[in-house]
């Protein structure tokens, strides 16, 4: 490695902080102005043109408040927590690549990219887990817990997700994951690009990964381990101060950086809606075509890259706005009895694509489709017994 | 480059895996000694890595790689069920002492 | 010599994490140094060009396996230092004696070992193509009982855990 690689290195790094930091107040604020929008309330409006300031207001608060250590906390461990939900969410965008300058990013395009990222996402765990139990308090230690079955549980259905990206490009390189995605549709359509998101695979897939990528960040509707009506906010009850801002800055990045990674895997990367590869041959002339080229050569990819990364985030929005939180036995048999069964399929016809050709394929997803409706379409919603009040009994464990 | 020489790595899974045998006899909290018993589960999985490196064969270096998988797998399994047993253990005497635990039926 | 230092530094930081899992007495510090040690495992791994398996390493030990022993650790309230006296003080001296003997059996043994001097394999073979060709056709029937092995796994537990119908 020379100097130079080196020197390139720090350049990449301090851009995705760069870009990660600076981008988190935004989405702070996108964050209450939506939600405010959707429930018809004004939201943040006063500090700055639109509230755009408040972000910045309530860092100051948070900076100045008082920190209260629990008595019986675990010191260390307690202090280790915000900390080790920080670190991975940070560096977990080091492989996203955003733009198609190799100089510029990501900051490493290794071998086993998206591996790296879901080794990143796993540690996530570690901060939500050891922060509840340190508190010492029952409503945390019951968020963490919540939190650390629900991250496994929804582990292994985002690497189902992830898996049909992988096999349609050969490569846990996240580059060649983008690249195989600037074919053009479907092979015939020169046109556009052929984004995962249009392929039946990869619609289910995902579909899938959105669904986890909800859990993987407690949001909504899967938001139980900080459920605030029950858990009093979970694992972050005794937290306050600085502490707690590390949780808050910790939670809004590993969003991005998750919705960075759908991005890449299925909406295109940085890749634009319409093929401008007739541009770029044009543009070898120089002039007005040479300038155009190197709009949509260069300038425009990491523009379409953080719309679908900003038109994610909105849609994380719109899902909390909507969407109940689900109960808890919903939540598992969500993960365990649909996305991972469902997941398994469609791997299994996507290899059936690789191998023999999308003809058997798309008969596959048929027959798994019409399977699916012949033994689930007619069935009910399982009715849950509900037991009135007045004429319920108090529970007596029965007697051996 | 002078890279590091394989007695280096050999040495170092050596001491982990005595960590580990030590833990296992020592400790008393079935958990502890599940830890202890992945512990020496890596100090193999790490010589393995670096015999495959040292190896002349391309067949000899993968099918070290190849080990390691399977040894996750393995220690995987074991983990589940080792789990699923101390929590039925804790349930049905409210202990988790392994001295305590001398009969096959609970 | 870069690799060298990296090497001695990572070294260290497993040993002294792998004395604490052994030596501390709370269980939830122990589970925490294994994650530590585990992840300059991994670490060393990545110096060894064996990259897939460094990544695995992370995602099945330290993401799923350790979460698992902590939520354990958590849900039966084991967590407090006092909750087990956990040394026996007879088997002590005992052990200690056993784990010289081991250490110094392997460390003489692996002296003796006759293998190059430079490491042979290139980077390429810890690629996750590399491996995975090698597992899916020379290494298939282990693979398929390495996949009947997980299922029994997963089954034992489920009925494990399963409270029984009164």
């Amino acid at each position: 490695m020379t100097l130079a690689d080196f020197g390139w290195a720090i350049v990449r790094i301090a851009i995705m902080l760069g870009f990660l930091l600076s981008v988190l107040p935004l989405v702070i604020w996108l964050e209450r102005r939506a939600l405010a929008w959707f429930q018809n309330r004004v939201g943040p409006n006063r500090l700055g043109p639109f509230g755009l300031l408040q972000p910045m207001a309530d860092a100051a608060k948070l900076f100045f408040k008082e920190e209260i250590v629990p008595a019986s906390a675990d010191r260390f461990i307690w202090a280790l927590a915000p900390a080790l939900s920080l670190f991975p969410a940070l560096v977990a965008a080091a492989t996203i690549p955003w733009g198609p300058n190799r100089l510029l990013t990501p900051v490493a395009d290794v071998d086993i990219g998206l591996l790296y990222f879901l080794a990143m996402s796993s540690l996530a765990a570690y901060g939500v887990l050891l922060a509840g139990w340190s508190s010492n308090n029952k409503y945390s230690l019951l968020g963490g817990l919540r939190a650390s079955a629900q991250v496994i549980s929804y582990e292994l259905g985002m690497g189902l997700a992830l898996a049909t990206a992988v096999l349609a490009s050969g490569s846990f390189r996240m580059t060649s994951i983008v690249e195989m995605q600037a074919q053009p549709l479907w092979g015939v359509a020169p046109f556009l690009h052929n984004w995962l998101i249009f392929t039946p695979w990869g619609l289910i897939g995902g579909a899938l990964f959105f669904v986890c990528m909800l859990a993987e960040t407690n949001r909504a509707p899967f938001d139980l381990p900080e459920a605030e009506s029950e858990l009093v906010a979970g694992y972050q009850t005794e937290y306050s101060s600085m502490k707690f801002a590390a949780f808050f800055m910790g939670e809004y990045i590993a969003i991005l950086a998750i919705c960075g990674i759908m991005t890449t895997c299925f909406l295109g990367g940085y890749l634009a809606p319409i093929n401008f590869s007739p541009i770029q041959a044009l543009g070898e002339q120089g002039g007005f075509w040479g300038v155009l080229a190197t709009i949509t050569g260069a300038l425009m990819p990491p523009f379409w890259f953080i719309l679908k990364l900003f038109g994610l985030f909105f849609s994380f929005l719109w899902i909390r706005a909507t969407l109940l939180r689900l109960r808890y036995d919903q939540l598992m048999n969500v993960g365990w009895r649909f996305l991972i069964p469902v997941g398994l399929v469609n791997l299994a016809l996507l290899t059936v694509y690789v191998i023999w050709g999308w003809i058997p394929s798309l008969i596959g997803y048929g027959v798994a489709i019409a399977l699916y409706f012949a033994i689930f379409g007619s069935r009910k919603p399982q009715r849950r017994e509900v037991v009135l009040v007045s004429e319920a009994q108090p529970y007596r464990p029965k007697e051996a | 480059m002078d890279a590091v020489p394989l007695n280096a790595y050999l040495i170092l899974s050596a001491f982990l895996f005595t960590m580990g045998a030590v833990g296992v006899v020592v400790k008393r909290n079935p958990i502890v000694m599940f830890m202890c018993i992945e512990l020496m589960l890596n100090a193999v999985n790490l010589s393995f890595l670096s015999f495959a490196r040292y190896q002349t064969d391309l067949l000899a270096q993968v099918s070290g790689h190849v080990f390691v998988l399977f040894v996750f797998g393995v220690a995987a399994a074991e983990v589940a069920v080792g789990l699923g047993i101390i929590t039925v253990m804790f349930r049905l005497r409210e202990s988790i002492d392994v001295d305590e635990v001398t009969l096959l039926r609970g | 010599m870069g690799e060298r230092i990296l090497f001695f530094i990572l070294a260290i930081v497993a040993i002294l994490s792998a004395g604490g899992v052994v030596f501390s007495r709370n269980p939830v510090r122990s589970a925490l140094l294994l994650v530590l040690n585990f992840f300059t495992l991994a670490l060393i791994y990545f110096t060894l060009s064996a990259q897939f398996i460094g990544a695995l390493q992370v995602i099945v030990y330290a993401g799923a396996i350790m979460v698992l022993f902590l939520f354990v650790i958590m849900l039966l309230n084991l967590g407090s230092p006092d909750a087990m006296p956990s040394e026996r003080d007879l088997k002590r001296p005992l052990a200690y004696l056993i784990g010289f003997g081991i250490l110094v059996t392997l460390v003489v043994q692996s002296q003796a070992l006759l293998y190059p001097g430079a490491p042979q394999a290139s980077p390429e073979v810890g690629t996750a193509r590399v491996i995975g060709l090698a597992l899916f056709t020379q290494w298939a029937y282990p693979l398929l009982l390495m996949g009947v092995l997980l299922t029994v796994g997963v089954i034992g537990s489920i009925l494990l855990a399963r409270r029984r119908a009164s």
